[in-house]
């Protein structure tokens, strides 16, 4: 650890440019039934266009910080804020992948994959059309009318994808969504959703328990630790992208915040 | 079933205990056993008489009326005991009471409240086959993952899109071993109502062919009532291994 991160923040006081970050987590704290504090004060934002990371050892809370930004839970104390405003619970401004993908097992693929827009009340012929496209861009195409179980874990998990990019949603919560992946398939995953990615403007918030899949993939990390959860760092990787996963991956840069993060993480366990 | 490495077909099963029973029925060791072709031959005979299409046509209306208010009542309060944790507490102890006790014992109590008509017989039915679909209802609510409900929520699901979209199709599994079930027991129940009701339907034939020693008849109309147990439960089975796979899948 030679130098200090470009940009370490504490307490989510982040600032890209002028703009206001796409989702700002605002002094969240979260007790859970029979007095377990799961969350304390955490606070962090989100930079629009950006992919984040939430890293920490298991039971740290990050995948509750997530379903809070989905508002799929709801805080005791704090707020979530998405362009500004309060989040009240889920909204078609964000859309989720799931770490055991939830797709529903009678449906077929084309119909999972345009399950977010149906729900909408989106017409079918529209809704297939759409559904289609994000097939074919993970490389599906043919596979339309199979049903999950028929589907290697891989598959499943880029039904999931294409149906929370289906939405259009601007920013898209994945909670491990490769961690019930063949460790194989995983880093080709990671390089497929970064192309992915690169063509939408997406905001992107990214769970995992993985140091190097959140070097690899995100622009910020944000490190939490745990007993109770809390925002323990906040840090910009920042890795130049240029020439293709195999530098990256041995680039000295790469290798120095994956060990610099683990260190960190370390010290938290070691307490 | 196999012999001798071969596979055997279920059908010579069938025909083995038929060859069975028309052999004890010929040596005429028992008296109520007659031969089992002369059940055969008394079949056409019971089920084209008047009194049979009378006992049916009561019997599928008990039987119908009240499959569909336990289907109905069941998979409600079963997706509500499901879903609500107070109402699963609430009667979960009295629906497990209920479905293991012997409900016989009430029907004589129904037919004192009820008379002898009609409505005893749906009821019987209800009180035979409710508790089971509910509680096969519940468990299959509650085995539904929760994050495919989590997943029903953050794309925007109404409470109605959440239980006829998800809810319903992931607990169906379960829900249609319920549905079986309790349209075996409502068949139970409506035989045992108009049995001790003794005057109306399969019942009131049943008690007349044993009663006047007609055996043949007897034995032949517990076969048609025996068959129509089986295909209502084989046509819900079908259906269940349609589902089957997804069980283990959710």
């Amino acid at each position: 650890m030679t130098d200090t991160p470009r940009n370490q923040h504490q307490e989510g006081e982040l600032v890209t440019g002028q703009e206001e970050p796409a989702v700002r987590v605002v002094d969240v704290m979260m007790d859970f039934a029979g007095g377990v504090r799961a969350l304390e004060d955490v606070s962090f934002a989100l930079p629009k266009g950006e992919l984040t990371s939430i890293i920490g050892p298991s039971g740290c809370g990050k995948t509750t910080t997530l379903k809070i930004i989905a508002g799929l839970i709801q805080p005791t104390s704090g707020e979530v804020l998405v362009d500004g405003s309060p989040v009240q619970g889920p909204g078609p401004d964000r859309a989720m992948v799931f770490q055991d993908f939830a797709l529903m097992p009678w449906a077929t693929v084309l119909r999972n994959a345009a399950f977010g827009l149906e729900l909408r009340g989106v017409p079918r012929k529209e809704r297939e059309a759409t559904a289609r496209e994000y097939i074919a861009k993970m490389n599906l195409t043919g596979f339309e009318d199979s049903y999950p179980h028929q589907l290697s874990g891989g598959m499943r998990q880029r039904v999931g994808l294409a149906r929370a990019l289906a939405v259009d949603a601007d920013i898209l919560l994945m909670d491990e969504p490769f961690a019930s992946v063949d460790e194989q398939i995983r880093r080709k995953f990671q390089e497929d959703l970064l192309e992915l990615l690169s063509g939408e403007y997406k905001t992107v918030v990214f769970v995992t328990h993985s140091i190097e899949e959140a070097v690899y993939v995100s622009d910020l990390v944000v490190i939490m630790s745990r007993g109770p959860g809390r925002v323990s760092n906040v840090v910009r990787p920042g890795i130049d992208r240029e020439g293709g996963s195999d530098r990256i991956r041995r680039s000295p840069e790469y290798l120095d915040w994956v060990e610099r993060i683990w260190v960190e993480l370390r010290d938290y366990l070691e307490k | 079933m196999t012999f001798r490495g071969y596979k055997i077909p279920i059908a010579f099963s069938v025909l083995v205990w038929c060859l069975v029973w028309e052999v004890v029925g010929r040596l005429g060791l028992i008296s109520l056993i007659p031969p089992f072709t002369e059940v055969l031959g008394a079949m056409p005979e019971v089920m084209g008489s008047a009194s049979f299409a009378e006992a049916a046509t009561i019997t599928f209306q008990a039987y119908g009326i009240g499959m569909a208010l336990s289907l109905t009542i069941g998979i409600g309060v079963g997706i509500l005991m499901g879903r609500v944790r107070a109402i699963g507490e609430l009667m979960g102890m009295w629906v497990n009471i209920f479905e293991s006790s012997p409900l016989t014992a009430v029907v004589p109590a129904l037919i004192a409240l009820l008379g002898f008509g009609l409505s005893t017989m749906i009821v019987t039915v209800f009180v035979f086959s409710v508790w089971v679909i509910a509680l096969d209802t519940q468990v299959g609510v509650e085995r539904v993952s929760p994050s495919l409900v989590e997943m029903g929520r953050s794309f925007g699901a109404s409470k109605r899109d959440l239980y006829l979209k998800i809810l319903f199709f992931a607990a169906l599994p379960e829900l249609l071993a319920g549905i079986r079930l309790g349209l075996i027991r409502g068949l139970k129940g409506v035989i045992i109502g108009q049995l001790l009701i003794a005057v109306v339907g399969m019942g009131y034939l049943f008690e007349l062919y044993s009663r006047s020693f007609l055996m043949a008849d007897f034995w032949a109309l517990l076969i048609v009532v025996f068959a129509f147990a089986f295909l209502a439960s084989e046509a819900v089975a079908y259906f269940e291994r349609k589902v089957s796979y997804y069980a283990t899948a959710r």
